[in-house]
């Protein structure tokens, strides 16, 4: 046995999936494809919040869904019925969606339509607020949503993930009347974490605040066709 | 759970090194670590997921350190160092500005491994 060496390497811990995270986007930049990661809690509202922004996104662009959940297709089968392209990628006992998983939904994507005919792929990741905001996905934007019921404190709890979105949705503002909640609190909180996310206030029941949400994503869009 | 998954990246980039080091010829004696405050690891969880994970492997006799990287941000009005605290809402304490830059604790490295030639 000979003595002791030391590699000094300084690698990136998760360098394998940033690495298929890195080749997802070029992917997508091939095909001038916008993706955006969603990501909050269990309950959150993303699957509605989906429901509603494609009736009226895919009469705009051409759009497709890949749909992260643990152990069932529920949320996928929800959105097909909008009429637009669903992969759902069930991640097993893995909380949260990896490059390698999104690789291979991309593949599934292109066995049902040619991506180049696409504007925008939504990827819905699982429900966690911790896993998901370390695995790059090779998204172009990350988007998270916290709901009112989670708590004013959350950014706080759960910083990475609020550090890292670019936009955040506040959801089901329409039961600020019922509830003992300070919504200044809260985006308080999102600008100490994140000063500087976009944030917009939203409610799946009044509709109210998908003007705003459906003009970010269409300006992101065409920002990026134009680049 | 994510330390699971974390683990299995570990162990592809230890996989990846070995390669180029010939495997069969070396025994990795430690995985030096550098873990960043402000990230999603809890260093013990890392290093018991990764102790199960490489049982009866090549890397069965290796050992995992952790150093852990302090929580530095940038106050961006005076451009003092500080460490944010969840209790002041990440805030400078010099001037309580909202947390713009984070000087260090994002990291999640191999910094080196110590391995021996057979």
């Amino acid at each position: 046995m000979h003595l002791p060496i030391s590699d000094k390497i300084e690698l990136n811990i998760l360098h394998q999936n940033s690495h298929q995270a890195e080749k997802n986007k070029i992917k997508f930049n091939n095909y001038n494809l916008l993706c955006l990661n969603i990501m909050s809690s269990p309950g959150a509202g993303k699957t509605r919040l989906l429901e509603i922004t494609l009736e009226d996104l895919s009469k705009k662009f051409h759009s497709a869904v890949l749909e992260g959940d643990m152990t069932t297709n529920l949320d996928a089968a929800r959105l097909e019925k909008l009429n637009i392209p669903v992969v759902p990628i069930t991640t097993g006992r893995a909380c949260h969606l990896d490059a390698n998983m999104v690789s291979g939904g991309l593949k599934l994507l292109e066995k049902k339509i040619n991506p180049n005919l696409l504007d925008i792929l939504l990827v819905e990741n699982v429900g966690n607020l911790v896993c998901p905001a370390e695995f790059e996905i090779g998204e172009h934007f990350k988007v998270a949503l916290l709901s009112i019921t989670e708590g004013e404190d959350k950014p706080l709890k759960y910083p990475i993930m609020f550090r890292e979105a670019d936009l955040i949705l506040i959801t089901k503002v329409d039961l600020l009347p019922h509830l003992n909640f300070d919504i200044n609190e809260l985006k308080s909180n999102i600008a100490s974490t994140n000063p500087k996310a976009d944030v917009i206030e939203i409610s799946s029941i009044t509709k109210s605040g998908f003007d705003l949400w459906q003009d970010w994503i269409s300006k992101k869009i065409l920002k990026f066709k134009n680049n | 759970m994510h330390e699971v998954d974390m683990t299995k990246c570990l162990i592809l980039s230890m996989e990846e090194w070995a390669e180029k080091k010939n495997k069969k010829k070396i025994v990795v004696e430690k995985i030096n670590l550098k873990i960043g405050e402000f990230t999603c690891v809890e260093p013990i969880s890392l290093i018991n997921t990764f102790n199960a994970a490489v049982l009866g492997s090549w890397l069965d006799s290796s050992e995992i350190t952790i150093e852990t990287i302090p929580f530095e941000g940038k106050c961006s009005k005076c451009n003092r160092l500080y460490f944010p605290k969840k209790e002041n809402g990440y805030k400078s304490p010099c001037c309580n500005f909202n947390l713009e830059e984070i000087i260090s604790g994002r990291e999640l490295k191999i910094a080196s491994i110590d391995f021996k030639e057979k």
